[in-house]
């Protein structure tokens, strides 16, 4: 089966491409990357010029919710969310229900996405049994029943000893462990970042050290292992001082991401426009101006590799609450290309490329998943972007099953024109 | 005219409302003298307290307030328990709604939750305390009682010494004097300080005798036994001897000061005993003043009510 | 708008009604004074001078705010809670003659509400009602016992007592608005 990509700017970091190229597709493979490429009998798909052509977007923190929470989201509803949101590929983390620390688990989840036949899922294990910090789980065997990373996400590993350890047993699967950095007595019962607006509204604080002193502790512990090591949800600028320094010190194995909410947001939201907005409730929680600013300029400088959504549904049910007692989290799979687009490219902080780069080439690279390329023989995950395409989000409209976002009624610049996963088109938008 | 349907918090109120509020429980303070304590004013109002936090003072202040207009009350204590067991806050209200309340007084332990009635049910909601929020109505007794002794609030040193983390007196009193210009000096150990508590136009301090230098106003915070787990404080004994109001650091305000506390009081802990019995102490009258303060909120809040049926 | 009442005739008024209270009462012993705000208080206050003057006695006057018993409370549409004040009767209404003064008796409703408040207050062996202008249109069964001046209105016009104490000087107007106005 052939299909032809013509026209449009083929953006890929990875083989060092930006330009105007035609991408010839067989068989679920890139085929032929070249200029005026002949259809040979095959599909043409006309792209508009200033579209961009890129290889697959890939989310590397995405909370499925199945098994055991079906009613936030499903692995089938997850997905589809995924593909309009121009995600070709996503992880998915190990918090369901029962915990994912066993093949079982594992191939449910495979099994599951193989029936939606949408997005490819690359389901993450958990690193301890039920993610309790006790016991580390059968990493071998899960990463045999096709677990791509490690992590306790949800909880930090608390254990400096089983983090070390950790570290040391997968680095010898060569698969990475992710930690959600906290210290938990630090977190205490915090709701929000420990400043200003949380101390005006009379919440309890979460301060950003919570975050940085454990991203510390992983990256000494990195050191001495040499495991692969990957920070998840950054928030705090201490954090990306820390990673930043780690990686001035020549050390290749820690890796980091952001979730968009963490560069567009502050804390400022707790109060305005809605006080007490549970749908801006979420862990690492909304940081200040400051932090916000070293988010943006980590992305810039190369100290963040990865932006990840840290997509986390929850039902209308369980917001609808006061908001010590709302769970953490807001959905991002189909707010995120919007929001980097119009956030960090239109803003002039970072180029196309870049946000390629963030998107889909690093994420491939550190979780070393295939795709986040276009070379010749790979595998065909393509997205087709509109960067100068005006959206507005509705919160409604969204395809995951939960509509949990605080980004209701923006009006950014970016859009998601079209999905290809293994060369078929599994979303299209029109535009 | 108040502005808003809803007493959710000092935030929301000017100048202009506060002393209107203020000026309207003056007039309410003259029926508690009367031998029929009572005017039809609600009658035929329904009333709803609803406390999902134990309390006997503010609970017991509105349902006389309520009386003595005239309204029918109904006090409803919610077991933290009972909420636990499944049903949410908003359904609670609903619920509630249902049977056709004017208004709902309530009091609980989330920061914020009277906010989320407000957009999202009908009654008009008066805050009976959120958390570590806020508690309007104490902040307008405290400062009705300030005015009854010292006939203005600006330009006043008012010195609030405790717990300030936890404590949404503070966070209400804070703002009310700040609006009326008067000035306040925050004390506490650093433990127990907000983050960034200069912003909210205070002066902080760790130093009770600066705080409380030649203050006109001296208010006491309630230390819970509790703060010495979470390691706020080592022990209520060396709280004592440092942010303690004695008689010897009373001294040292000016000669007229008032002494304050919102109640329940922690004798020993955060204030001697013959400081709270003495003559400086205005800590019953607040009480007294709290029922016609809370008159005035009624009559005030109970007018937008019908405005808007 | 035109004066219906001077100073002049507003004083004349004033000193015969004091007059036939003690005529009515035969004196002034178990007499109070309650002047309904805001311009009754002026009023039963001057009343209170006058009697004085005739008759050398004190008779005890007090302030009376109806605000919290009007029977028009939460009724309203539109507009502002109307402003409480302070009542201040210093004095039991026990087995006392109560003399209630107001300045316009119109529907009615404010002497009502008068008359509740005061049997909150204690029990007056009998209430006598003072007021300045009677405009008439009563919607209650009440009636004056002392009048300054009967002035038959239309319900279009208003009246306005203007007080020395309050308002710097003494007159009543009549409201005439133009045709085509609203009242």
């Amino acid at each position: 089966m052939k299909l032809l990509v013509k026209g449009g700017r083929v953006v890929d970091p990875a083989n060092g491409r930006d330009g105007e190229f035609d991408v010839l597709i067989e068989d679920g493979r890139i085929a032929r990357i070249g200029k005026s490429l002949p259809a040979d009998g095959g599909e043409v798909l006309a792209v508009q010029p200033g579209w961009i052509v890129a290889p697959g977007l890939i989310d590397i923190h995405v909370h499925l919710r199945e098994p055991g929470q079906e009613h936030k989201e499903t692995i089938a509803t997850g997905v589809a969310a995924a593909v309009a949101g121009g995600f070709t590929a996503v992880a998915c983390m190990p918090n369901t229900d029962p915990v994912n620390d066993h093949p079982g688990v594992t191939e449910l989840i495979l099994r599951k996405a193989a029936d939606a036949n949408l997005a490819r899922v690359y389901p993450i294990g958990a690193v301890s049994m039920s993610s309790r910090g006790e016991q580390m789980s059968e990493l071998a065997a899960q990463k045999a029943a096709g677990c791509v990373a490690f992590t306790d996400d949800g909880r930090p590993v608390a254990s400096a000893l089983l983090m070390r350890r950790a570290l040391e047993y997968a680095g010898m699967l060569g698969v990475p462990i992710v930690d959600h950095c906290e210290d938990p007595s630090l977190k205490g019962d915090g709701v929000a970042h420990e400043g200003f607006y949380a101390a005006r509204l009379g919440l309890r604080g979460i301060p950003g050290v919570a975050e940085s002193i454990m991203v510390e502790r992983d990256i000494a512990l990195a050191a001495l292992t040499g495991g692969l090591y990957h920070v998840c949800h950054m928030s705090a600028r201490e954090s990306i001082r820390a990673v930043r320094a780690a990686k001035a010190r020549g050390l290749t194995n820690v890796t980091c991401e952001v979730a968009p909410h963490h560069f567009v947001m502050t804390d400022e939201a707790l109060e305005t426009p809605i006080r007490y907005d549970t749908n801006v409730k979420m862990n690492p929680p909304l940081r200040d101006a400051a932090d916000r600013d070293a988010m943006l300029e980590g992305i810039a400088d190369g100290t963040v590799d990865v932006i990840a959504t840290d997509h986390a549904p929850h039902h209308a049910d369980e917001k609808l609450v006061e908001f010590d007692r709302a769970p953490f989290g807001i959905v991002g799979l189909e707010t995120c290309v919007p929001l980097v687009f119009d956030r960090l490219v239109h803003a002039g902080r970072i180029g196309v490329s870049r946000a390629i780069e963030l998107l889909s080439t690093a994420p491939a690279r550190v979780f070393r998943l295939p795709g986040g390329s276009l070379a010749d023989g790979a595998i065909a995950d393509i997205t087709i972007l509109a960067p100068d395409a005006p959206v507005t989000i509705r919160a409604s409209a969204l395809r995951s099953k939960s509509k949990n976002t605080p980004f209701d009624g923006w009006q950014l610049k970016g859009a998601v024109v079209m999905t290809i996963v293994g060369g078929r088109i599994v979303y299209r938008n029109d535009l | 005219m108040l502005k808003s349907r809803h007493l959710l918090g000092i935030a929301d109120l000017e100048p202009d409302e506060i002393t209107l509020i203020l000026d309207t429980a003056e007039a309410m303070t003259e029926i508690a003298a009367r031998p029929i304590k009572k005017v039809p004013t609600l009658r035929g109002r329904t009333v709803v307290n609803l406390f999902f936090e134990p309390s006997t003072r503010t609970r017991m202040s509105f349902e006389v307030a309520e009386k003595r207009l005239s309204a029918d009350t109904l006090s409803i204590a919610v077991a933290q328990s009972s909420v636990t067991k499944g049903e949410t806050l908003l359904d609670t209200v609903r619920n509630l709604e249902a049977m056709a309340p004017d208004m709902i007084v309530m009091r609980h332990a989330s920061s914020g939750a009277p906010h989320l009635l407000a957009r999202l049910c009908r009654s008009a909601i008066i805050n009976a305390g959120d958390g570590m929020h806020e508690h309007p109505t104490q902040a307008l007794l405290d400062a009705f009682t300030i005015r009854e002794h010292k006939k203005r609030l600006d330009g006043l040193k008012v010195a609030i010494v405790g717990d300030l983390l936890h404590s949404r007196v503070l966070r209400s009193n804070v703002l009310l004097l700040n609006r009326m210009g008067a000035e306040v000096w925050a004390c506490a150990p650093p433990t127990l300080m907000p983050t960034e508590l200069s912003r909210f136009g205070v002066r902080p301090t760790t130093s009770i005798d600066e705080a409380i230098a030649d203050a006109d106003v001296i208010m006491m915070l309630r230390i819970q036994h509790e703060r010495m787990c979470g390691h706020f404080i080592p022990s209520t004994r060396e709280y004592f001897t440092l942010f303690g109001l004695t008689p010897e650091r009373v001294r040292r305000a000016k000669p007229d000061v008032i002494i304050m506390h919102p109640g329940p009081m922690n004798r020993g802990v955060e204030i001697d005993s013959d400081v709270a019995d003495g003559p400086f102490s205005v800590i019953l009258e607040q009480v007294t003043n709290g029922v016609a303060v809370r008159m005035a909120v009624l009559y005030l809040l109970a007018g937008q009510e019908a405005a808007t049926d | 708008m035109p004066q219906v009442m001077d100073a002049d005739r507003m004083s004349r008024a004033l000193t015969r009604i004091a007059h036939e209270i003690l005529e009515r009462n035969r004196g002034t012993a178990d007499l109070a004074l309650v002047g309904i705000r805001t311009r009754g208080v002026p009023l039963a206050r001057r009343l209170s001078h006058l009697l004085r003057d005739i008759n050398h006695e004190e008779v005890p006057t007090g302030a009376l705010d109806i605000t919290l018993y009007r029977d028009d409370l939460m009724r309203h549409a539109v507009g502002p809670q109307p402003v409480v004040r302070r009542t201040e009767v210093p004095f039991s209404i026990d087995d006392r003659r109560i003399l209630l003064v107001d300045d316009v008796l119109y529907t009615g409703r404010t002497i009502r509400s008068a008359l509740d408040a005061l049997i909150d207050f204690g029990r007056p062996r009998s209430i006598q009602l003072i007021v300045l202008v009677d405009r008439g249109h009563r919607e209650l069964p009440i009636k004056a016992d002392y009048v300054g001046k009967n002035l038959p209105t239309s319900l279009k016009q208003s009246v306005q007592v203007r007080l020395q104490e309050i308002d710097g000087e003494d007159e009543v107007l009549l409201d005439d608005p133009a045709p085509g106005q609203g009242a």
